[in-house]
């Protein structure tokens, strides 16, 4: 175990700044990204429903 | 028009081309998604424990070199998929294969996204071990075009009214755009750089600790998965907008052909 204490932990050895500022920007483009696509998804899925197939 | 392709692959027997029927891919896909999240949670959960508790400090950068669990897999994925995003666009474009262009474009934002989070946790460890954020090096600035490109083929092929001619001209863009790719990769041998040399080299053994390793592999394959649920995703939205007109799609969303629904279109 690298940490004693949660304290310790958030700090990183004095780097904490970088080290987080990578984490949490990763953390957030990776949580929003599917978030975006699915509601796109939902979004076609309404679209297509509410159009009517006009090829056949 | 395309209403007959849809139905051949969505009742012939399997063949090599039968998931490139739309049709087949959705549901396929659908299928495995909720797999692939699992997938891309525990490994994440994995690749973390080991690289936060597990994983020892660095000797000479302490414990800012704990950004490499994701800096090398989202440098890695930005390579990968461009490659790969080149791949199915030429091939939607030789074969005129609809659904390996819509992979093409579903690829691009999410390829984006690792090139911007590779440059962006690049910095935050530049700035402690060379005391710099932004260096003009070869690697940074051959990853920077990279993104560019990324950013480049999304706005063109979203500029192009005409769908397929808006896949054909992305496909250029990304096929030309590919020599890039192994000029990031050897760009820490060919020139003389401030970023290191390849993490993982195939001809020596890791000088990295096993642990530390491990996490990082680990956090690939979080990624890797990712990448997957997130494209496929993706793809399906993009098959619904190009496919809304085939009776595939009618099933589907459960209406009937010939019913006119209040707030349908005439």
């Amino acid at each position: 175990m690298n940490w004693n204490s949660a304290a310790e932990f958030f700090a990183m050895g004095g780097y904490g700044y970088y080290v987080w500022a990578s984490y949490g920007a990763t953390l957030v483009l990776m949580l929003l990204e599917p978030v975006l696509a699915r509601k796109r998804h939902a979004q076609a899925l309404r679209e297509a429903a509410a159009d009517p197939g006009d090829e056949r | 028009m395309n209403t007959s392709a849809a139905n051949a692959g969505a009742t012939s027997p399997l063949r090599l081309f039968t998931f490139s029927a739309p049709s087949r891919f959705y549901s396929l896909t659908g299928a495995l998604l909720p797999w692939l999240w699992a997938i891309t949670i525990v490994l994440t959960v994995v690749g973390l424990y080991i690289g936060f508790f597990v994983a020892p400090t660095d000797a000479t950068q302490g414990e800012s070199y704990r950004i490499i669990f994701i800096h090398v897999p989202a440098a890695w994925m930005a390579m990968l998929l461009y490659l790969v995003m080149a791949f199915w666009a030429g091939v939607g474009w030789a074969f005129n294969a609809r659904l390996a262009s819509m992979l093409a474009r579903a690829i691009a934002p999410t390829g984006a996204m690792f090139a911007f989070l590779a440059l962006w946790t690049g910095a935050f460890w530049g700035r402690p071990t060379w005391g710099t954020y932004w260096v003009w090096d070869a690697r940074l600035t051959t990853t920077l075009i990279l993104l560019f490109l990324y950013l480049g083929y999304i706005a063109l092929v979203n500029a192009i009214d005409d769908v397929r001619r808006g896949d054909q001209a992305g496909a250029l863009l990304a096929l030309v755009g590919s020599v890039n790719v192994p000029i990031i990769y050897f760009s820490v041998k060919w020139w003389n750089t401030l970023h290191q040399g390849a993490t993982i080299s195939m001809t020596k053994a890791p000088t990295m600790a096993q642990t530390m390793l491990a996490a990082m592999l680990i956090m690939t394959f979080a990624f890797w998965a990712y990448a997957f649920a997130v494209v496929f995703t993706r793809t399906r939205a993009i098959v619904l907008e190009r496919e809304s007109h085939t009776a595939w799609v009618d099933e589907l969303t459960g209406r009937s052909a010939g019913t006119i629904r209040p707030g349908d279109r005439p």
